[in-house]
């Protein structure tokens, strides 16, 4: 399985903190992407936001990066903390 | 000699921080610490007070990994960096970073160094309470300019 998180502001435009989808689904960040877009098009002009940005295993990410069992990605807004 | 990071719903104390900071220590000639506060008026909007959030596992890192970058950059004895989570009100202090240093630009630079990469990089964000509702804090423009004279 592959956790997926979403944070913050996304979360509530989203109203969804989190999902699992089977590996076996996706290969990349990228693909992972058009999943969720696929399967969720109400969520498309959220989760293609030109800011946000994106986690794998909690480092910093870009989407081109492979995906396998066991990994948590996270999309979330830019960040504003301090 | 120390190099720590907290994230915590408590309040912290910052005579506490700075006795930690120079604890045990006869090298450190210079001490430089910042205090970020939740402040009355924001991109005009009055603020009366605040929820933060974070990534639980990844915050930790990132604040760690800025802490790496700064100490691999600046000849540093200690630091500390506190930042509170959960639900603030107008006056509570957010954030604490804390460096020692031999001589005082390292301890300077370096504070400001990791002030400006803790508000670009470190997964935290702001809900404001205002009197027209909750707002999402945007990013500021300033900061990423801040960060990148580095």
């Amino acid at each position: 399985m592959i956790r997926v998180v979403f944070l913050a502001q996304l979360r509530e435009q989203l109203g969804c903190a989190g999902i699992e989808i089977d590996s076996t689904e996706v290969s990349s960040i990228s693909e992972l992407k058009q999943y969720l877009l696929e399967r969720y098009p109400e969520w498309s002009e959220f989760l293609e936001q030109k800011k946000l940005l994106i986690a794998l295993n909690h480092e910093y990410a870009r989407s081109d990066l492979p995906l396998v069992s066991g990994d948590e990605v996270a999309f979330f807004p830019p960040v504003t903390g301090g | 000699m120390s190099f720590s990071i907290a994230i915590q719903a408590d309040d912290f104390d910052v005579g506490a921080e700075y006795a930690r900071l120079i604890e045990h220590d006869k090298r450190a000639g210079a001490v430089v610490f910042f205090v970020g506060r939740v402040r009355e008026m924001n991109q005009s909007r009055v603020v009366s007070g605040l929820s933060l959030e974070h990534y639980p596992g990844m915050t930790e890192r990132v604040l760690e990994q800025i802490m790496e970058s700064a100490r691999a950059r600046w000849e540093l004895i200690s630091a500390r960096i506190v930042h509170r989570v959960g639900a603030l009100h107008l006056s509570d202090q957010i954030v604490f970073v804390g460096v020692t240093s031999q001589h005082r630009e390292h301890a300077f630079q370096a504070a400001e160094f990791l002030m400006d990469f803790l508000k670009t990089q470190a997964p935290f964000w702001k809900k404001e309470i205002t009197e027209q509702g909750e707002v999402w804090v945007d990013e500021h423009q300033k900061d990423k300019n801040a960060s990148e004279r580095w």
